[in-house]
Parts: C-alpha cells; structure tokens; sequence
C-alpha cells in the first residue's frame, strides 16, 4: 500500500474514533446538534427496514437517482448536439449567443420556484430544473470542444473529400470528446445539486426528501444518513461517468495524460 | 468550421436572436397559449421589477431583500476565502497536512453544499448564521482546490533558485511560493463566489425568511409568476456584476504582473 491510502485511511480511523470520544465517551457535541456514531447506526436500520418520509432507503434512492439520471440524459441530448452546431456554424453562434448571455446568469437553482409554478412539486419540475442546470455546462464544453479543432485536421479532411456523415463522425466528435466529457462532468454535478435543492423545496420522495422531514423532526441521525447517501450517488455517478470517458477516449493517449 | 462572420453581421444577427426569444415569450404569453398567470409577458414582469423596487412584499423591497441577500454572501465567500486559501496553501507545501486532509476533502466535496441544510439551520438557525454556512459549504471546495494547485504547481526551478541562493523558507514562502499561486487563487475565488452565490439562492429558498430567494419563494406561494421571475433577474444582475468585478481584479492583477495573455 503507498503512503498516501495509509495516511488517508489512518486519517479517517483517527476521525471516527474523534468522532466516538467526543459525542458517546465525553458528550461533548450534544445528542441534538450531531449524532453519535450509534444513533447513526439505528437512524439506517430506521429508514432500511421500517422507512422514513414516506418510504425506505432504497425507494429514495432510486427515485433520486431515477430523476437525476433522466433529467442528465434529457440536458446533454439537448446541449451537446447545440453545443456542436454553434461551435461549427458561426451563424448559429451569432443568434444564439446572446439568449446564452441573459439566461447563464441566473443560477440553476433559482429556477426551482418557477418549475414549481408551471409543473408542480412532481418528477416533471425535478426533471425539468436539472435540465436546465445541466443544459448550460454541456452547451457550453461542446462549443469549445469544436473550437478546440486544429485547423490543419480540417482541412486535411475537406482536401481528402471526406462525406459530411462521416466527418461528424470520426473527426468532429473524437476531436471534441474530451471537452464534451468536461461538460459532463460538470452537467452531472450540478444535476445532483439541483435535484437534492428542488427535493428539499418539496417533494414526496427522494434523498432531499428525506433530509427535509429529518430537519423537521430534529433527527440528526436520519440527517447524517441522507447526506451521506447523496455523497455515495453523487460519487457513484461520476465514477461511473469517469469510466465511461476512459473507454471512450481510450484512443486518446494524451487527453488520458493530461487528466492523470 | 465555418469561416468568422463580421463585427457587424455578428451584431445583427445576435440583434434577430435576441428578438425571435423575446417575442416567441411575447406572443406565447400574449396570444394565451400559454395561460397569463403562468407566463407574463416580458413587459408584465418589467413593471413587476420596476413595483418591487418601490414597494414591500414579503417584508421588504426588492433592494432591501437583496441586501439581506448579499450580507449573508459576503459574510460567507469571506468565510470560505480567509479558512479556504491558507489551507489549500498549506496543503500544496506540506506533503504530510495533504495525505491528512485530502480524503476528508474529497469525501465531503461529494456532499452537495445545498444538502448542508437540515444540520446549518439546526447549528446555526435559519436567519443568517444558517444560509453563511451553506454559503461556505458552496465557496469553500474551489478556494482550497485553487490554492493548493497554485502552490502545488509552482516552477520548480524559482523554488530550487531560491533555496541556491540560501532564502530562509519563511521567505522563500512569502516571496516565491505566494506571489506565483495569485492567478490560481483569483481564478479560484471566481469560481466559488459563482458557487456560493447560487447556494445562497438554494438556502433562502428553502429556509431563510428574507433575501431574493425567499421572495421568490413568496411570489410562488402567490402564484404571482412575474415576481417569481423579477427575482430571477434579480439574482443574474447580481451574480454577474460580482463575477464582472473579479474578473477585472483578475485582468489588473495579471497585468501587473505581465501575465496577461
């Protein structure tokens, strides 16, 4: 084992056992403030088996994750091909620029009031607050994706006469695919934000959902246990992201590099 | 790609953009397709914004809810700058606080800020301790994240010069290692104060009890769709001056140093 996972995971004893001392041995951190490592324990077998908030951890989970994942695929569907195109057509750049530059100021979370007026506390405000947050990232990294392009590739492929099809195909997109990755990435992130914001706003199920009716009970314990499964998902997904990238760029020795 | 078009030609046709978005609103909202309560025309919602200047809803008008706002925002990017920088500093000198502090970092990087609610409005209520700390939890990540990169990353032959020429590592920090993390560290304060200014608006949405976001809050609750959206303009014009004024920052300090490209 390197040095570094020994530090990191000596690190993380000394915290737990920091954690025990001072909420169960010493009762520094009241049982209110911050759950001791048991109450912890009982908070996940509570939601595990009996549910909480109107369901059981898996249930908020998945809706969660079912949520994230559709509003993730609806944005980059949306925002990758019009990131493409105003990357390539100047035109299309010039008229559309300029909504970009009114619309980006306004953070992706103030939008929740307003999909709540128009959709209601459903999966179809969640929905379409995420795709709003995710949107703007993937526009944005696929556009420079395109810009990115060297001139001399171009024009290699034009000389050769290469077919529009198949120049989107093995030119455009490989050349752009470690930018559009970036938007991803980001897209994703800002896609858990959004939807754990909108659950805590209101809504009938989810991890925000859960949150919300620990933080009205006053259950720290239930608390810790939905924060740290929107840390595991929120992980999980990128991860999961993150492989994907590495197979996809795996011709790309040196986009790899780059990203160590 | 497609060769430039011209200044002007760019101008124009961002003029046609601008117009088609404004008026498809205009004629969705006007012709009821969309029914009027939901969708206000655009002028609807600019006397909105202009009636929200002048008088109280929700306990305060409009400016008087942004500065409510924006206290807690400065209180919290403050916060997350002066615990932020020096440790990410810290972290990028010393190997050892590095190993230490970075799997509790990128543990809790994962947690989104806005998921810090429930424990801020039970630590610290939900006037304006609460929404700081979610402030925090939303600007800290880049200003540590920066910092440590632009120490991590400086030109190894500036640091081996200075230790030839036998500077005392006080120094060496103070007049090698500082300066040359500035342009990380400014990029950084950029992104988090991006960052925060959107937890901001995330925390008074959900638990504060004044600030834009919680007027925002208000006019949904009212169904009064054009102070919904007034407050988002709002809250643009906001996050656009700060990140207008960083950047100049950013552009001064470059030049000063003849970074700028």
């Amino acid at each position: 084992m390197s040095r570094r996972i020994l530090i990191g995971l000596a690190t993380l004893a000394v915290v737990f056992v920091l954690w025990y001392t001072a909420t169960t041995v010493l009762g520094l951190i009241a049982p209110g403030r911050f759950p001791s490592p048991a109450e912890t324990w009982s908070a996940l077998v509570h939601i595990w088996d009996r549910g909480y908030g109107g369901g059981d951890l898996v249930t908020h989970a998945l809706h969660s994750l079912r949520l994230v994942v559709l509003g993730f695929l609806v944005a980059i569907a949306t925002g990758v091909p019009l990131g493409l195109f105003m990357g390539w057509n100047r035109r299309a750049e010039a008229i559309i620029n300029p909504i970009f530059l009114i619309i980006r100021p306004i953070p992706p979370l103030a939008w929740i009031p307003l999909a709540i007026l128009w959709l209601g506390l459903g999966d179809g405000a969640k929905i379409l607050v995420i795709w709003f947050s995710a949107f703007v990232p993937s526009v944005i990294n696929s556009f420079a994706g395109v810009r990115t392009i060297e001139r001399p590739m171009l024009e290699a492929s034009f000389m050769l006469g290469t077919p529009r099809l198949r120049f989107i195909q093995e030119v455009l997109l490989p050349a752009a695919s470690p930018m559009i990755f970036t938007g991803l990435r980001l897209s994703l992130q800002a896609s858990w934000t959004t939807l754990v914001a909108a659950e805590l706003v209101g809504a009938f199920y989810g991890l925000g959902r859960v949150l919300n009716v620990a933080q009205q009970d006053l259950y720290p314990g239930m608390i810790l246990v939905g924060m740290v499964a929107v840390a595991i998902f929120g992980w999980g997904t990128t991860r999961l992201l993150g492989m994907l990238e590495t197979y996809t760029l795996r011709w790309n020795t040196a986009a790899l590099a780059a990203r160590g | 790609m497609q060769p430039p078009v011209t200044f002007l030609q760019s101008v124009a046709l961002g003029f046609l953009g601008l117009g088609l978005f404004i008026g498809l609103w205009y004629v969705l909202s006007v012709s009821g397709f969309v029914p009027r309560v939901f969708l206000p025309s655009p002028g609807e919602v600019v006397d909105r914004f202009a009636v929200l200047m002048e008088r109280r809803f929700a306990g305060a008008t409009l400016l008087g809810h942004l500065a409510a706002s924006f206290e807690r925002f400065a209180y919290g990017f403050l916060l997350a700058a002066v615990v932020g920088i020096p440790l990410g500093l810290l972290m990028g000198w010393y190997r050892l606080l590095d190993e230490i502090v970075s799997p509790l970092f990128d543990g809790l990087r994962f947690v989104a800020p806005i998921a810090w609610v429930p424990f801020a409005a039970l630590w610290f209520g939900t006037g304006i301790g609460g929404p700081i700390m979610i402030i925090f939890a939303g600007a800290f990540p880049p200003c540590v994240i920066n910092a440590y990169r632009g120490a991590k990353f400086v030109d190894p032959r500036l640091i081996e010069a200075a230790n030839m020429l036998g500077t005392p590592s006080l120094r060496v920090i103070r007049e090698v290692l500082l300066p040359s993390s500035v342009p990380s560290i400014i990029a950084g304060l950029r992104v988090s104060a991006g960052l925060g200014w959107q937890s901001l608006v995330g925390a008074e949405l959900i638990v504060a009890s004044a600030g834009v976001g919680y007027m925002m809050v208000q006019g949904q609750a009212n169904v009064s769709t054009a102070t919904v959206m007034s407050g988002m303009v709002a809250i643009g014009l906001v996050g656009l001056a700060l990140d207008t004024i960083l950047r100049l920052i950013e552009r001064v300090i470059l030049r000063r140093r003849g970074l700028e490209h």
